[in-house]
């Protein structure tokens, strides 16, 4: 059985703006797929619609079996214990530290009173400092994060998204806000997530050449329609061509 | 821009000029208002102010009572701030678009906001007297109520502020609604609000004194009381001591605040 099944997926904003239409997807267990697209394609509001930040409208979106849009208040925190997400723009809390901010994952499994007191237990903690040992970030542990550069920054963002220990990671354009050094730090980060860990991962990307390089499935998202949707290396020109226009084809080889 | 365009400007300026001092006119002439003979009345003033208001040593003996209730005037300034901060906090956060639990507490908290705040303080201590009669609990209420309108319109303010993305990424950790509002929205507002707070503590210090001659409790009922009975020295030291008080608060605050901002 697949993880994660999209079955006719519809989502609008005001009632007309027809942001997704009809999108049919599988993922398995373990597969690292990226969803390319222009902006306004849909592809975050396809994210979240994954974990429900978003309403689902029309159709179906089914996690480990389960049907997340008839999910209660209660089943919904579950699911989202186990699907971790990293953002373009890291979402951290700047004014607390880095490791309170990668703490931040557990809350899931928290009560209300227990997360409000921030009570951790010492493993949460060993955890935690294990993670940023493992992406290189230990020594700011007890900075702020404002003070950290943004792909540091991102890097909280996924010790934060691991420490839920999660079956899915979505990552809404994770380089998008980044430089191309911190950019192939954070992709070869996301990468081994999935191969070593075997967790995984859903990751929106603008740029078709580093989703080629890291997926080993994209699918092409246009006016949210899938146009595309296969292995990485059947991905050619004409294709890349349909799913952002001919307009841009110079933008996309660059 | 052309002349012609200049010159109807240059008109309109001074159109405007002549109708405000006819207006000032026409407000003197219907309220009998003398301005020359104010003006003249300035040197009197001043001579009765210099020779009356002078702080003797008989007057300082009564340092030590006056100082009790400068303590007191000012502790309960203080508690009736951080009382306030504190029931502001729950209705900012009801009041916020960002947090609210749904409408209808929105509005509700919207509305004690701005009734309260929009009720001056001295209303609010004459009504308070009324009801509570004469003691500290009505100046201490007084402040209270008006601090509270103020604080949830500043607090409001500091929540709307406050980054809306780390809320969306804790939603998506499966965070509950508490985990938000204290691990996400409050760190982020905290400074500000605490500003706030500083803020109207060196407000409710100051109007603590008139709130005490109109309720008959602290350091404004020492001051009605001296002046009452004519003695100006003892007004004179009471007078200074407020002035100091507020300085030297205004000063710790500052140093406060540039230490969390």
């Amino acid at each position: 059985m697949s993880l994660l099944k999209v079955e006719g997926l519809s989502k609008f904003y005001d009632g007309e703006t027809k942001v997704l239409k009809d999108v049919d997807f599988e993922v398995e267990a373990g597969e690292f797929l990226s969803v390319i697209g222009p902006s306004g394609a849909g592809k975050s509001t396809l994210l979240r619609c994954i974990n429900r930040l978003v309403e689902i409208n029309e159709g179906k979106v089914i996690f480990n079996g389960l049907d997340v849009g008839a999910m209660k208040k209660k089943e919904l925190r579950q699911l989202r214990t186990n699907i971790g997400m990293i953002f373009q723009h890291y979402n951290l809390v700047p004014r607390l530290t880095v490791i309170e901010n990668v703490l931040h994952g557990r809350f899931g499994y928290k009560s209300t009173i227990q997360g409000v007191l921030g009570r951790f237990t010492e493993q949460e903690k060993e955890q935690a400092f294990y993670l940023l040992e493992k992406l290189g970030i230990s020594e700011h542990a007890y900075k702020r994060c404002d003070q950290l550069s943004g792909g540091q920054q991102q890097r909280v963002g996924i010790c934060r998204a691991l420490i839920q220990e999660p079956k899915l990671i979505l990552c809404d354009e994770p380089i998008a806000s980044l430089d191309p050094n911190s950019s192939k730090v954070i992709m070869d980060y996301l990468k081994s997530i999935s191969t070593e860990m075997g967790i995984t991962c859903i990751v929106n990307l603008h740029q078709v050449e580093v989703a080629k390089e890291y997926a080993s499935r994209i699918i092409g998202l246009k006016k949210g329609e899938i146009v595309f949707d296969g292995p990485s290396k059947l991905l050619y020109g004409e294709q890349i061509e349909n799913i952002y226009g001919i307009e841009s084809r110079e933008l996309i080889t660059v | 821009m052309d002349a012609k365009q200049m010159r109807k400007n240059k008109w309109q300026t001074t159109i405007f000029l002549i109708l405000i001092i006819l207006i000032t006119y026409l407000s003197s002439f219907i309220t009998n208002f003398n301005l020359i003979e104010s003006i003249a009345t300035i040197p009197a003033a001043f001579s009765w102010i210099f020779s009356n208001l002078l702080i003797t040593e008989e007057s300082l003996q009564k340092l030590p009572q006056i100082l009790e209730k400068l303590g007191e005037t000012i502790f309960m300034s203080i508690a009736a701030t951080t009382l306030a901060a504190v029931v502001s906090l729950f209705l900012a956060i009801m009041g916020s678009k960002t947090t609210k639990v749904n409408q209808t507490f929105s509005v509700i908290a919207r509305f004690i906001a701005s009734f309260s705040r929009n009720i001056p303080v001295v209303a609010w201590s004459l009504i308070l007297l009324i009801s509570f009669g004469q003691n500290s609990v009505t100046g201490f209420l007084a402040l209270f109520v008006a601090t509270v309108g103020f604080l949830t319109r500043a607090f409001i303010e500091s929540v709307d502020e406050a980054n809306q993305s780390s809320v969306e990424a804790l939603t998506a950790t499966g965070a509950t609604y508490f985990h938000m509002i204290s691990k996400a929205v409050i760190p982020q507002s905290l400074p500000q609000m605490l500003s706030w707070i500083l803020f109207m503590i060196e407000t409710n210090i100051r109007s603590a004194t008139l709130v005490g001659i109109l309720t008959g409790t602290g350091i404004g009922y020492m001051f009605d009381l001296y002046y009452k009975n004519m003695n100006y020295n003892l007004v004179a030291l009471i007078t200074f001591t407020i002035i100091i008080a507020v300085i030297a608060i205004e000063l710790v605050s500052n140093k406060i605040r540039r230490v969390i901002l």
